[in-house]
């Protein structure tokens, strides 16, 4: 196995689901059995991705492979010198893992959709779609660039928007799949602008000659400063993508979707594509870079907690609880815990993905039923979905013999280290509170759809358990969210493959000025860096991390099992009612359940104002500007006017008045005209005597 | 190649004309089919001057360099009191400013002809005058001669006037007669400017005598200008600050740059479909095409100084556009806005004064040209069936006209800059340039918001009219026919191949954009090197 067969393989892998979707979407009226060519592509492309891991990670596992095509060649140009923009693949470890857990997802996905889908008027556009998807999700994860990420990027935009507001017919939905697509632009905005200043300091977009040099201590502007801000704003891109706080809004409103498309891209795929980002950049983060992507990503997990608490919608409450888990992985980043935030996003992308596929499950069996006072009862009619449902629920909770347990623990641990190191106690403390929340509204919503008694008879005595294609998957994901995957010991990942073979230690290239104190590598780091114990940054850090694992184990056992705990004595055994603290807590609840009324502020705020600035300009266009115009054209005219009134009255007046003047005196002078000689002899003598007095008279 | 290549393109389509004044009223298919096969011999004549085309050649201000070039003496008058000998070329020559642009103009007449087959009255009238518009447009791309550009661009000028005024909507009168003064004010300040220029700059004859010149190539040469002359650089008063402001309008107004552009949503609203698919494909270029040819080269010193104000301006359109087109009710003045703001990032990108901006602005120059012609078209497709364009009427046209709503979805999605198709490279590369001069690095992270509100507009626009519920009057709207499929293909390959291969077009500029790049840095330091003997 060569490394030039592997970029070939990364190449099929990347462009077959683009085949698919061509495929499928023009002999979609066609042939109406087309979508079973989109799912044996994307089999087939799961197949070859397995290949390229395992290829990976038994010949390469140490190398990161490159391989580039000059996409636009500029030459010699002047001012910059040469400029060449290349389109490129990059396989390491981290890339290869990647792109199998998202053909993981996205087959299971197109696999549950064949039943889910049945029907629909646009059955076979769907998977077209889903092929679009899946293709520039595979761009994303494979790119060796930050222009083609940004492209990707870009790509997944429009075709989340194609599948959010599939069902367009529902104004809801086109309304979602818009709001989608540009909350998710106000973040590229950033990326685009992060870009455009790697661009001008480094003149290329390739991640390996920016990271060069940066390591070599090229900087934007030559200040750490401008990489900071270099480094944020290319975290705005993720912000966007993985709905973090304060660009979140869109994510809940998404779920208009059919919700396979859930499962894929707000679980697994689109959504940890913005962490994915942060992943690929982290190299070059800063210590205040690093600050605020902590801070972003804790809020990202505290608000949307809160919030799901109170949630009656089955989607929505697992939306709100995607956006937690992501502000997770995103703080995980911002503390350093590098490996751990990678190795949530795969665990959460299986659990969560189940979550999404039993809920697209339950709603299936009761007929787009999606309010879960109206359930209850269902593990009865539906004992795979439920059995399946309730183990990612205890996985998401972080319960241990569950890969939850171990990403969730590990995050807790690196911000537990992380307090410790710096000081910032808040991280950890919303951590583990947000775990418990964790638990707990995911039991809420496991025991009011599942537990108790059916609520809405009618649509109970209708439910059944979904068929093979759609029960299938849900097995899958969640066996793949049992821990043996990833290690051997249930309660550490340390000596697990996963996490200590897999994923590599990250290589900072940050000025060490500008990295946090635990991050710059000390001699004793080097020495004491073994297989059993690898060491991550700084000796210190180690030291950290590994007092931090027992009390975060156990703080964090504590908290889920409190938080599981409090959700069967409220919803399960009815000893507190839910109601009244409901009522007790009337302003919070309402303020949760309204989702903290983050909508209507961007309502009210900026969409109005945009539409009213947009209304201002219209009308400035329209009457002052137009005004203008018009209004010269008529003083023109005005002009025009008063000169021809002018050219009549006066200029023509003044002649035509030479001309009555001269037939006045004509008409007088006529009198004497009489054609008598008489009168002209007298008139003639009359003339000589004046003109003699007048001569005289000098 | 000694075959006249570019007197043919221009003239083609005048015999085109006359054959069509010689035909019978009534013989109307013989009438489009003249029409057609006019513009279809363009569209192969600019296919075969693409062939032939040298990549490696730079063209602006070297005579040699510019291709298919011809040349002889049009106008010699001798003893001209007062002046002496006046001498007009008839210049022709393209470069990698030009073909781009040529081979636009080819294409987009051509679907303007199969879009011209709905008009349907005083065909005979329509298509004269729609041929001679082409004349006009290709002559003003080509030429390489100020008079002989003039010429051109005044004889554009007339058939518009009368396309809009006769064939268009309710208001054509008021719109045409606003068009036609708007651009007339604005060839008022170039004609003055050219001649200041005529007789500022000599060329030196075969025989040594030097005469006045209107040959842009010898404009640009310093060494040509009379002591004495009003635009020479040494005349320490302002004057040649003053022709460039005034040259500037004179094709801002054609862009439309702000504040002089609200004369091209009321032509668009009124004119005929093809007539605003000839508008927004080749019109607007001329103006930056004429900013780029002349106001550049000739005037570097001043280009220099004033490129920040290019660049705000090109802010402005970008963002005053889209907020104006937000709100509009009217679905062909929303795309008439829209391309007020699309045709800012062309004025930000020449502000760069880079090779990767001023690719980018004559990359947008072309994209803008397909894109918004087929956003024209989708327009007219509707409204020939609906015989409304108001946004309000319509809803779920998508699921009675999938096909068409799939072409819809490319022009759309091309036009708020997705990549993979043609509109997200000119954008990234308007970008990259602008931001790479440090003036207008903050007017450039402004524009980007331009992006998020033409993803605003265009995904609204798209959910009001392709989305939602189907309103029960429009449930008997036919998909595409044949002809309109002729129309909406050929464009929609156009924008993908050249958002996946965008060298393609990148190749034909580069070799000129470099060189006037090169160029203008030359003549800055000379200039500054005459500021400072001053």
């Amino acid at each position: 196995m060569s490394e030039n067969f592997l970029i070939q393989l990364s190449v099929i892998v990347l462009f077959l689901p683009l085949l698919g979707f061509i495929v499928t979407l023009m002999l979609g009226k066609k042939i109406p059995k087309i979508f079973f060519f989109e799912v044996f592509v994307l089999f087939t492309g799961l197949v070859l991705s397995a290949i390229l891991l395992f290829g990976k990670l038994t010949y390469f596992s140490d190398s990161r492979i490159v391989s580039e095509f000059k996409w636009i060649d500029m030459g010699n140009v002047p001012v910059f010198g040469s400029i060449n923009i290349y389109l490129g693949m990059l396989i390491d470890d981290i890339s290869a893992l990647m792109i199998v857990v998202v053909y993981i997802i996205s087959f299971l996905v197109h696999f549950f959709s064949i039943d889910y889908m049945k029907g629909d008027i646009r059955y076979n556009r769907y998977f077209a779609y889903l092929g679009l998807f899946t293709f520039s999700m595979s761009g994303i994860v494979l790119t060796h660039n930050i222009l083609m990420m940004y492209i990707f990027w870009e790509l997944v935009g429009i075709s989340s928007y194609l599948l959010i507001g599939f069902w367009y017919e529902k104004k809801s939905a086109s309304d979602a799949g818009k709001k989608a697509f540009i909350v998710n632009r106000i973040g590229d905005l950033g990326m685009l602008a992060g870009l455009l200043l790697l661009f001008i300091t480094y003149n290329t977009f390739s991640f390996e000659q920016i990271f060069g040099e940066i390591a070599k201590g090229n900087l934007p502007f030559n200040s750490e400063f401008w990489l900071t801000v270099t480094g944020v704003l290319i975290f705005c891109g993720a912000i966007g993508k993985s709905a973090q706080f304060p660009l979140h809004v869109w994510l809940p409103d998404a779920m208009e979707g059919p919700t396979p498309v859930s499962a894929l891209i707000h679980a697994a795929t689109m959504v940890a594509a913005g962490v994915y980002l942060v992943v690929r950049v982290f190299g070059i983060l800063t210590a205040d870079a690093m600050l605020v992507i902590a801070i972003i990503g804790m809020l990202s997990a505290f608000i949307p907690a809160t919030i799901a608490l109170t949630q009656n919608d089955i989607k929505r409450v697992l939306a709100y609880s995607t956006v937690s888990q992501l502000g997770y992985m995103i703080m995980a980043l911002g503390v350093g815990a590098y490996k751990f935030a990678f190795f949530h996003l795969v665990t959460h992308a299986f659990f969560k993905a189940c979550l999404f596929l039993g809920s697209g499950s339950v709603i299936h069996a009761m007929h787009h039923e999606q309010d879960i006072r109206n359930m209850g009862g269902l593990r009865k009619k539906m004992p795979i979905t439920y059995a399946t449902f309730l183990f990612s629920s205890i996985a998401i909770s972080g319960i241990p013999l569950t890969s939850g347990f171990l990403s969730k623990d590990g995050i807790l641990s690196g911000a537990y280290a992380f307090g410790s190191l710096t000081g910032h106690w808040l991280f950890p403390f919303i951590g583990f509170l947000v775990a418990m929340m964790t638990a707990f509204y995911m039991f809420r919503l496991v025991i009011l759809t599942f537990h108790g008694e059916p609520r809405n008879k009618d649509k109970y005595d209708h439910a059944h358990e979904s068929k093979f294609s759609m029960a299938m998957p849900l097995v899958v994901l969640s066996v793949l969210s049992l821990f043996f995957w990833y290690t051997p010991n249930p309660l550490s990942p340390d000596a697990g493959w996963f996490y200590s073979k897999w994923i590599k230690d990250p290589v900072i290239y940050t000025p060490e000025s500008a990295r946090w104190d635990f991050m710059k590598t000390d001699e004793a780091a080097l020495t004491h860096s073994s297989a059993e114990h690898p060491v991550m940054y700084s000796e210190t850090y180690t030291e950290a991390l590994h007092h931090s694992h027992g009390p975060a184990v156990i703080l964090s056992l504590l908290v889920a099992i409190s938080g599981i705990l409090l959700a069967f004595t409220m919803y399960q055994w009815k000893k507190i009612s839910a109601d009244k603290i409901a009522e007790k807590f009337k302003p919070l609840y309402n303020f949760s359940y309204n989702k903290w009324y983050f909508d209507e502020l961007y309502d009210k705020t900026f969409v109005a104002g945009t539409l009213a600035l947009s209304s201002l300009v219209a009308w400035f266009d329209r009457v002052i500007i137009d005004g203008i115009v018009d209004g010269s054209a008529t003083v023109t005219k005005a002009v025009s006017t008063f000169t021809g009134k002018f050219d009549n009255v006066v200029v023509d007046g003044l002649v035509n008045f030479m001309a009555y003047l001269s037939a006045f005196i004509g008409l007088i002078f006529r009198r004497f005209q009489t054609g008598k000689v008489q009168t002209y002899i007298i008139m003639g003598i009359f003339s000589i005597v004046i003109l003699l007095f007048l001569f005289k008279s000098f | 190649m000694n075959f006249p290549i570019l007197t043919f393109l221009t003239f083609i389509p005048v015999v085109g004309m006359v054959i069509i004044l010689f035909l019978k009223k009534e013989n109307v298919s013989a009438i489009k089919y003249t029409a057609l096969l006019a513009t279809g011999i363009q569209v192969v004549l600019a296919a075969v001057l693409m062939s032939n085309y040298n990549y490696s050649l730079g063209g602006i201000n070297e005579a040699s360099s510019f291709q298919f070039a011809e040349k002889f003496r049009w106008i010699e008058i001798s003893d001209f009191p007062w002046i002496g000998t006046i001498k007009i070329d008839y210049f022709l020559g393209v470069d990698g400013l030009s073909t781009p642009l040529v081979l636009l103009t080819a294409i987009v007449t051509f679907i303007a002809t199969l879009s011209s087959w709905t008009i349907d009255r005083q065909l005979k009238g329509y298509f004269a005058l729609f041929l001679l518009l082409d004349t006009g447009m290709m002559g003003v791309f080509v030429s390489l001669d100020f008079f002989l550009f003039f010429v051109f661009w005044e004889i554009m000028l007339l058939p518009m006037y009368f396309l809009i005024g006769i064939w268009g909507g309710p208001r054509r009168e008021y719109a045409a007669i606003k068009f036609f003064l708007y651009t007339l004010f604005g060839s008022i300040f170039i004609l003055l400017v050219m001649i200041g220029l005529y007789f500022s700059t000599t060329e030196t004859l075969a025989d040594g005598s030097k005469v006045f010149t209107f040959n842009i190539l010898e404009m640009m040469n310093t060494a040509n200008y009379t002591v004495d002359g009003i635009l020479s650089p040494l005349n320490p008063d302002n004057w040649r600050f003053i022709a460039f402001v005034g040259l500037f309008a004179g094709f801002a107004i054609k862009i439309p740059m702000f504040p002089f552009h609200t004369w091209l949503p009321d032509a668009h609203v009124e004119a005929p479909t093809p007539i605003s698919v000839i508008l927004a494909g080749v019109l607007l270029k001329m103006g930056t095409y004429g900013i780029l040819r002349f106001n550049y080269p000739i005037f570097p010193e001043l280009t220099y100084q004033l490129a920040w104000y290019i660049g705000l301006f090109g802010m402005i359109n970008i963002i005053y556009g889209a907020l104006a087109a937000m709100a509009q009710r009217d679905f062909k003045k929303l795309i008439a806005y829209s391309s007020v703001s699309h045709m800012g990032y062309c004025l930000l990108g020449m502000a760069s004064l880079n090779t990767m901006g001023i690719s980018g602005a004559i990359l947008q120059m072309f994209n803008h040209g397909t894109i918004t012609a087929m956003l024209f078209l989708i327009v007219g497709v509707l409204y020939d069936r609906t015989h409304t364009r108001n946004l309000d009427d319509f809803g779920g046209i998508g699921t009675q006209m999938p096909i068409y709503t799939g072409f819809v979805s490319v022009a759309f999605f091309a036009a708020i800059g997705l990549p993979g198709l043609s509109g997200f490279i000119s954008e990234i590369f308007v970008f990259l340039g602008a931001f790479s001069y440090d003036i207008i690095r903050v007017i450039t992270i402004i524009s980007t918001l331009g992006i998020l509100l033409g993803a605003g507009y265009m995904l609204w626009t798209m959910q009001r009219v392709y989305l939602g519920t189907l309103k029960e009057k429009w449930m008997q709207l036919k998909d595409l026919d044949r002809r309109e499929y002729a129309m909406l293909i050929p464009l929609t390959l156009i924008i993908i191949f050249l958002g996946v291969y965008p060298s393609a077009m990148l190749d034909v500029m580069n070799a000129s954009v470099n060189s006037m790049v090169k160029f203008m840095q030359d003549s800055q330091v000379f200039f500054s090197s005459i500021t400072g003997l001053q």
